[in-house]
């Protein structure tokens, strides 16, 4: 294959130009605009800043680094443009990006090609498994989520449950994945009901769950408009089984919406969204809080789990190049499989061969509302 | 032999395609010319329907995502050969066109806007919601075309990004033929007869309404191709190729090439497919520079970009 000869030769090249240089070359592309632009743009700005921020400290192995970050606009078409663009043209050593599913598919078959090491910011567990030689990914997968459930759920006794998943995308990814490793757990699903993403009223579903034998709580998967609506329908019925939310609603806006009913609503949660309740000797204390005030001050709007993805992505990749020792895609990406014990602000990630992920389910905190706001669940 | 005008454009585009890789510095350039030429060949089935025959529509990409995702599903669900999921997919498009063709195309102006519209939204609703089978919105892989092994194992080596130059100009060149011979052809003529009015049109004898069918049919061929090519470029492909945002672009490409011009068509897609890349180093201000050429060649050159420059040029010499 004369085209994976000459991209060896163009890294070899750089391998050996870059000292030269004197700058190493990261490439980025984001959804900064479009509609996953409430993931690209936080996204987009972590990078910048973490840029700065690097560059100010001395760079890494005695070079600055130099983003060059495109507007993928969330368009999977547009992302493996500007990944071969990144690649072919501007020569870096490394991509961070793929702000959605769909963009991160599209950059992997890219960078397989031209041997590049990328670090993909989407959720989707496919991403890493089966394991693509140059993808790594910095969220965490809606299966730990699941698991962070039902390991809640079986130390509260919890054997029994009723599901309700909304039918979009997150909804129907996330109730396969449940499903997939509820055995795992002793856990059985007596109830599984689903509803459509522009649903207004899921009082007959949940009537179906409160009425069957056994039920000791309700997990409900999805994203959205969808489990607010479920939240204050639960609370319509006066429902006293445990109410579980997913990680698909860990924002301030799902509160507003659901509103009272969502008191006592459990779901697991990022680091950062409970920034403020961390304890001292939280391992992820220093680095959550140090980027969340960096990002608050810069922006002035609140950082975000996304943006938390952008962090731990670029300073993966950075931490690799400085043990790489060099900024050569191949080095980088041996460097980035071997990261142990990183503490990142999504958590804390141990790679292997057999792993390109490298979070376990301490990423995730298990959350419950009171009071109209986060709190730390027992 | 005097060259025709239609020869000599093909004549100009095949050279164009020829030459432009010897000033390609990298394999990001090839990229960028099989997109040009993918959306040309779509555009250039827009030419058809609406330069020819005055109709137009708004859901063409609909169309595009029907030819992707045939190379998407079928060699997964019916084990068929990706070139021949390709056939599947304009076959599929072809049908599909006839059959919504005949109520629709009764419609006229912005009714006709608005009904292929619909079409679109209902192409990308199905494509998303249905993700056991299509992936929903987080897309499908499409398998290799496997011709590049095919023409490696024949002692022709390309890269990728080569291949693919070569094989969508290739397309794009017998789209392009397509439509010249079509333009200057009886069925040309009847088409643009109705352009004109419909009225006249029938009067001496043009049977409107197969006619304005047989554009749109023709038309959803060239948009399936171009999906399907796309699909099989990118070997992966989502909904958002079926999306309204990829249909606007689509016809306003088309427009801005210059409506009833064959190399238009191909120079609006270039111009619209190369301003992205060209205007990323001014970010912020990308949508507004190409909002404002996009309302200068409107205001300056109202028959599109290629009609108005060539008729500045014959009028100088």
């Amino acid at each position: 294959m004369s085209f994976a000869l000459r991209t060896a030769a163009v890294a070899l090249l750089l391998g050996t130009a870059a000292p030269a240089l004197a700058e190493i070359k990261i490439g980025a592309t984001v959804s900064e605009t479009g509609p996953a632009s409430s993931l690209g743009d936080p996204e987009a700005k972590t990078l910048r800043m973490l840029v700065e921020e690097i560059n100010a400290a001395g760079g890494v192995l005695g070079e600055k680094i130099k983003l060059i970050a495109y507007d993928d606009a969330g368009d999977p078409n547009k992302a493996r443009t500007f990944a071969t663009r990144l690649i072919e043209d501007d020569e870096v050593v490394a991509i961070v990006g793929g702000s959605t599913t769909g963009t991160t598919m599209s950059i992997m078959k890219v960078v397989a090609e031209a041997e590049i090491p990328f670090i993909s910011l989407a959720g989707a567990i496919e991403i890493v498994d089966p394991v693509q030689t140059w993808t790594f990914k910095t969220p965490h997968t809606d299966r730990m989520a699941c698991a962070k459930i039902f390991e809640n759920m079986k130390t509260s006794g919890i054997t029994r449950i009723g599901m309700i998943s909304g039918s979009d995308g997150f909804g129907s990814s996330m109730h396969k994945q449940c499903l997939q490793i509820i055995g795992d757990y002793g856990i059985e699903v007596l109830v599984d009901e689903t509803y459509g993403p522009t649903d207004a009223d899921m009082t007959p579903q949940l009537t179906n769950i409160r009425g069957k034998e056994g039920v000791q709580a309700i997990l409900n998967a999805g994203f959205g408009q969808g489990p607010a609506i479920v939240t204050r329908n639960y609370g319509q019925l006066g429902i006293k089984t445990p109410l579980y939310q997913s990680h698909g609603v860990a924002s301030k806006a799902f509160i507003e919406l659901a509103g009272p009913a969502s008191n006592g609503v459990k779901l697991p949660g990022t680091a950062i969204l409970v920034a403020n309740l961390l304890k001292q000797d939280d391992p992820q204390y220093g680095v959550v809080n140090a980027y969340k005030k960096a990002y608050e001050d810069k922006n002035g709007s609140p950082a975000s789990t996304f943006g938390g993805y952008a962090h731990d992505g670029l300073r993966l990749l950075v931490d690799a190049i400085g043990r790489a020792g060099k900024a050569e895609p191949k080095a980088i990406r041996d460097a980035i499989e071997q990261t142990k014990g990183y503490v990142g602000v999504t958590g804390i990630v141990n790679m292997s061969p057999t792993d390109h992920l490298g979070l376990d389910l301490t990423a995730f905190r298990m959350l419950e509302i009171k009071d109209g706001n986060w709190a730390l669940a027992q | 032999m005097r060259l025709s005008s239609k020869h000599l454009t093909l004549l100009i585009l095949a050279a164009i395609v020829l030459v432009a890789p010897l000033g390609f510095p990298s394999n990001f350039y090839y990229r960028i010319g099989s997109l040009i030429f993918v959306n040309g060949l779509a555009v250039t089935g827009l030419v058809i329907l609406i330069g020819f025959a005055g109709q137009i529509s708004l859901g063409h990409a609909g169309f595009a995502g029907i030819g992707a995702y045939a190379c998407a599903l079928a060699p997964q669900y019916l084990g068929l050969h990706p070139a021949l999921a390709m056939l599947l997919g304009t076959a599929l498009s072809a049908a599909i066109a006839w059959l919504i063709g005949r109520p629709i195309l009764r419609l006229q102006g912005y009714y006709l806007a608005v009904a292929t519209l619909g079409f679109g939204i209902l192409v990308t609703m199905v494509l998303a919601n249905e993700a056991p089978i299509t992936g929903g919105p987080d897309g499908h892989d499409v398998p290799e075309l496997g011709l590049r092994k095919l023409l490696e194992t024949i002692g022709i080596d390309l890269s990728n990004a080569q291949f693919w130059y070569a094989f969508t100009g290739l397309f794009l060149l017998a789209g392009a033929w397509l439509a010249l011979n079509l333009h200057d052809s009886p069925s040309g003529r009847a088409l643009r007869a109705l352009h004109d009015s419909e009225i006249a049109a029938r009067t001496v004898g043009v049977d409107v309404a197969r006619y304005k069918l047989s554009a749109f049919v023709l038309s959803a061929v060239y948009a399936s191709l171009s999906g399907s090519l796309l699909a099989l470029m990118n070997k992966f492909i989502t909904p958002d190729a079926a999306g309204f945002l990829h249909s606007i672009e689509l016809v306003t490409m088309t427009v801005l090439g210059g409506a009833s011009s064959v190399p238009g068509a191909v120079a609006g897609a270039a111009l619209l497919t190369l301003l992205p890349q060209v205007l990323t180093a001014l970010q912020d201000y990308e949508h507004m520079i190409l909002g404002l050429i996009m309302m200068l060649v409107m205001i300056f050159m109202p028959a599109g970009l290629v009609p108005s420059l060539s008729r500045l040029l014959r009028g100088r010499t």
